[in-house]
C-alpha cells in the first residue's frame, strides 16, 4: 500500500500537536520554535525556554535509542544559501511573530485569521524560492 | 520570572516529544522538505501529513483548553490577542518562507538538528540567531516580550 510511506510523517505530526497541546494545556505557552528560541536569545522566561530547547534537541537523540539509527538528513544547499537562509528565516519569523510551529500547528489549529495569513504567505515564497533554484540550477 | 519543576519537566518533555516527532516524521531531512515545496517537480506530499496529523491534535486539544479557565501550571494563557492581518506579518512570512525554501529548514529542525553536530545546520542556527537579533535590536523587539496576555482568547 503506497499510504504506508506517509504513516511516519503522520505519526510524527500527531506527535508534535500532542507536545504543542502538553505545552499550552499545563504551561499556557505556545509551542512556536521561533518565539522560544528568540526568547531565549533575548534572555526572557531563560529557563523555560532552555528546557524546551533541550528537549527539542533530545528528540533526534531518542530516536537513535529506539531505531539504533540517526534521522536521515540530506543537506543540498550550497555554503552561501545555508547562510543567507539562516539569516531570512530568524528575521522573517521574528518579524511575521511566528514559524511553521507557531503559525502552522496552533495557529491553524486555533482558526486564527493572522495565522492562516501567514501560512498562506511563507508556503507560497517557500514554492517560489524552490522553483527559482531548481530552474537556476542550484 | 521563576518557573516550577513542573513547568520546566512539561518544557522538556513537550520539547522531546516535538523533536522526536520531527524524526520520525522525516522533517529534520532539508530535502524532504524542499521536495514538499517542490510542487512544480518531483513533489514529496509527507510534509501535508505531518502538519495535518499535528493540526487534527492539537484542534482536538483546543476544545479541552477552550473550556478550562487557565492552564494546569500557570494562571493565565499566554497567547496573542491580535487579530488584524498587517503588512510586518505578511512581509515577515514572506521573508521566512524564501530562507525556508533556499534552505529547507525551519526553526525547529533546526534547532533540533544542534544534537546530531552537523555542520550545515549548525551554522544555519547562528545565523538564524542572527538575524532575530537583527530583527528583535534594529527594527523592534515586537513580539519578543511574553505575550502579555491574559484574556484566554480561545474561546
Amino acid at each position: 500500500m503506497e499510504m504506508y510511506r506517509y504513516l511516519p510523517a503522520l505519526i510524527g505530526g500527531m506527535l508534535i500537536g500532542l507536545s504543542a497541546t502538553m505545552f499550552l494545556l499545563f504551561n499556557g505557552r505556545v509551542a512556536g520554535i521561533s518565539g522560544i528560541v528568540g526568547r531565549l536569545a533575548q534572555g526572557v522566561n531563560t529557563g523555560l525556554n532552555a528546557a524546551f530547547v533541550a528537549g527539542l534537541m533530545l528528540g533526534p537523540i531518542l530516536f537513535h535509542g529506539l531505531f539504533g539509527r540517526w534521522p536521515v538528513v540530506a543537506v543540498t544547499s550550497s555554503w552561501p544559501l545555508i547562510i543567507c537562509a539562516g539569516f531570512l528565516v530568524g528575521l522573517g519569523t521574528r518579524m511575521g511573530s511566528g514559524c511553521t510551529s507557531g503559525h502552522g500547528v496552533l495557529g491553524l489549529a486555533r482558526f486564527s485569521r493572522r495565522s492562516v495569513a501567514a501560512v498562506v504567505t511563507f508556503l507560497a515564497t517557500g514554492i517560489a524560492a524552490v522553483t527559482i533554484l531548481r530552474i537556476a540550477g542550484l | 520570572m521563576k518557573h516550577s519543576y513542573a513547568q520546566l519537566a512539561i518544557a522538556l518533555v513537550s520539547g522531546s516529544l516535538f523533536g522526536f516527532g520531527l524524526s520520525l516524521a522525516g522533517m529534520l531531512n532539508p530535502q524532504r522538505v524542499q521536495g514538499f515545496l517542490d510542487v512544480f517537480g518531483a513533489w514529496d506530499p509527507s510534509l501535508a501529513f505531518v502538519l495535518g496529523g499535528a493540526v487534527a491534535v492539537a484542534m482536538l486539544g483546543m476544545q479541552i483548553i477552550r473550556i478550562s479557565t487557565h492552564p494546569i501550571l500557570e494562571p493565565r494563557y499566554h497567547i496573542s490577542t491580535q487579530t488584524g492581518v498587517d503588512p510586518t506579518l505578511i512581509l515577515g512570512s514572506a521573508i521566512f518562507g524564501i530562507g525556508w525554501g533556499l534552505g529547507g529548514l525551519c526553526p525547529g529542525p533546526a534547532v533540533a538538528l544542534l544534537s546530531m553536530g552537523l555542520v550545515k545546520p549548525t551554522v544555519f542556527v547562528v545565523c538564524m540567531v542572527v538575524g532575530m537579533q537583527v530583527h528583535d535590536r534594529l527594527l523592534g523587539a515586537s513580539g519578543t516580550s511574553d505575550p502579555p496576555i491574559d484574556l484566554h482568547p480561545l474561546r
